[in-house]
């Protein structure tokens, strides 16, 4: 645990979330340097493309190549955006939050920063509904800001101009897709746009857009003032960085906690969020929120990074851990991911507005006992049909993947609910020698 | 009409932040929500399409596509439990059952006196810290059944 955790260091002070408090850590500088020193904004664009970010947001695409896609300025003299994702909706994630309320100015400084670098006239932040207070500490910030002449017309008595807006959602996992996000910030439904056009050619208003996540943009600061080197140094080989891992469910210590990219997931589990709970046995796992899918125990040395999880089957998603220990359920977990699928799919493609309920209620009937061997045949069936890449947005994806991940790795749960007679008679068998631990 | 003015003059400072007044809809219509009786009525929906120079039939599919918004009366205190994994996990059920049990509602009803609203909600992004509800809008962490209750009744009339 002899690492630095920059992400989460300056929370320490109380005052983290003011101007004062920001500045007082050395906050702005990297911004006030690039705008003294007039850094080329390609520059900028290109330590960020060296230094390996990857987005935090779910997808983990790098970060600087997405920015280098914003049309050249010169050839495309449109109006230019950036979406800020705090949608965070992922069951399981709960790490932007915590930067948007105790470092509402990192972020700013972020947005400010890939401003300068993408020539953007304007960046809005999308907060879900339910944050209010991420989205009053960042109004706060933005109005303080905006009086010390860092946001708005000509910053820092420089020709560089940027607006930073706030905007509300109201409580849609789909808004958090970046197209759904779009439309949603355009005041329409959140019905995900078939890709291509891509954000970056055809976004917000039909625009040149980049939508980024709260977390990735919170790092570049970071990249910007310390170079890119620093931060190659840190995590695995491809993929740099600290990240801050929300671990919940079963542990003894749930928590959100600042670890470099490839960490064991054992060490998360253990060293910091105190092993599974209660003293006992480790079930099942999810490495990156909901939709990475189950995973054995015998694999919770995997490192947490992208390449170590595709490896085993998964995806880094949001860095997300979710615990199950020995009395937990796989079956009942994935009936109440399931659920949650089915309630948020958008409607749009019917293989997703179909599957997911299909899947829910095939997931239900096996719950409740009334199972079949066959179902687990069809379950592979209908996710077959979902995914990959048959859909207009990934959510299709997000739920055929825990599924792939329960009749792989957890078959012989979906057995024993077939033929003990659903999850009152597992549980029971299973709670048993339980209670004398 | 509905809308007061000052609720108007808001939307005009809301339409500002962005090229076209249209996007401002679902921001104002937390702001109706908020300021009109707690939920967003056939005559709001109305309303809010004549100020956006909608159709009614578009507004109101909107706001039924996002929870947040409710399109029927509710009760005076709404209270949100997260049934997500995570809370799931650490007994977001027991919590559920107690919350209804002590308001006397089922989930995605109101209580007979109208006091409250109980609903369940995905996950909140309190995944850490379950399980939770929220009430009012306000978030409440690390909760247990007795927890809840006492929330609840701490609440005014
Ligand atoms: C169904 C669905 C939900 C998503 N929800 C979020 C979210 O809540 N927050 C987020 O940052 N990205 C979310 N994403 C990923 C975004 O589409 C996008 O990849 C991300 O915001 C890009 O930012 P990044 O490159 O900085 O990660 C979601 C994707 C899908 C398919
Ligand atoms: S995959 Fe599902 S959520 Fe995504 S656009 Fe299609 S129906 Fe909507
Ligand atoms: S699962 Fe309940 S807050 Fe995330």
């Amino acid at each position: 645990m002899s690492h630095e955790t920059y992400l989460l260091s300056r929370m320490e002070r109380g005052d983290s979330h003011t101007l004062a408090g920001y500045e007082a850590q050395g906050g702005y500088a990297a911004l006030k340097k690039i705008l003294s020193e007039g850094t080329p904004p390609k520059d900028v664009t290109d330590v960020v493309k060296e230094s390996g970010l990857r987005g935090r947001g779910g997808a983990g695409f790098p970060t600087g190549l997405k920015w280098s896609f914003m049309p050249n300025e010169e050839q495309d003299s449109r109006t230019r955006y950036m979406a800020v994702n705090a949608d965070e909706s992922e069951p399981g994630t709960c790490k932007d939050r915590v930067l948007m309320e105790r470092d509402p100015h990192g972020l700013l400084e972020g947005c400010l920063i890939a401003a300068w670098a993408m020539s953007l006239h304007g960046v809005y932040i999308y907060v879900r509904g339910e944050y209010r207070m991420s989205y009053r500490r960042l109004e706060e910030a933005i109005q303080e800001a905006r009086a010390a002449g860092l946001i708005g017309k000509n910053i820092q008595g420089t020709d560089f101009s940027c607006e930073i807006h706030m905007h509300k959602g109201a409580g849609a996992y789909i808004c958090g897709e970046e197209t759904g996000l779009m439309e949603s910030l355009e005041g329409k439904r959140g019905h995900p746009r078939p890709k291509p056009p891509f954000p970056a050619g055809f976004g917000l208003w039909g625009q040149p857009t980049t939508v980024n996540n709260v977390e990735s943009i919170f790092n570049v600061p970071f990249i910007l003032e310390r170079g890119a080197d620093w931060f190659k140094a840190i995590g695995s080989k491809k993929s740099s960085g600290n990240f801050l891992c929300c671990i919940s469910g079963h542990v003894e210590k749930p928590g959100v906690y600042e670890v470099p990219l490839g960490t064991p997931a054992s060490t998360i589990l253990n060293e910091h969020a105190g092993g599974v709970w209660r003293g006992h046995n480790l079930r099942a796992w999810i490495p990156g929120g909901s939709s990475t899918g189950f995973l054995r125990p015998e694999i919770i040395d995997t490192p947490m990074d992208h390449e170590s999880l595709k490896e085993v089957g998964s995806m880094f998603g949001t860095g997300a851990m979710i615990i199950l220990d020995q009395t937990a359920s796989v079956v009942h977990s994935a009936l109440v991911l399931m659920d949650f699928y089915e309630h948020e799919s958008c409607g749009q493609c019917s293989q997703c507005r179909e599957g997911t309920q299909w899947l829910a209620q095939v997931f239900q009937r096996i719950h409740d006992g009334q199972g079949r061997m066959e179902d687990i045949d069809l379950l592979s069936d209908i996710s077959n049909g979902m995914a990959p890449g048959k859909t207009i947005c990934a959510l299709a994806d997000a739920a055929a993947i825990p599924t792939h991940s329960v009749i792989r790795n957890f078959r012989d749960e979906l057995v024993e609910y077939v033929q003990a007679g659903g999850h009152t008679a597992v549980s029971k068998k299973r709670a048993l020698p339980m209670e004398t631990v | 009409m509905v809308l007061t003015d000052a609720l108007k003059a808001e939307f005009t400072e809301l339409a500002c932040h962005y090229p076209e007044r249209r996007a401002a809809l679902i921001p104002a219509l937390h702001r109706c929500q908020e300021e009109l009786g707690g939920w967003l009525s056939p005559e709001i929906i109305e309303a809010m399409a004549e100020w956006f120079d909608m159709e009614p039939v578009e507004v109101f599919s909107v706001a039924s596509f996002y929870p947040m918004f409710f399109l029927k009366p509710v009760g005076k205190h709404i209270v949100s439990v997260c049934r997500n994994i995570s809370c799931d996990l650490r007994g977001s059920q027991e919590l559920l059952d107690r919350v209804c049990q002590v308001t006397g509602a089922k989930a995605g009803t109101n209580s007979e006196d109208g006091r409250f609203y109980v609903e369940h909600v995905e996950c909140q992004g309190s995944c850490a810290n379950a399980p939770m509800m929220v009430v009012d809008g306000i978030y409440h962490e690390d909760l247990c059944p007795e927890k809840a209750e006492e929330i609840l009744g701490g609440l005014d009339r």
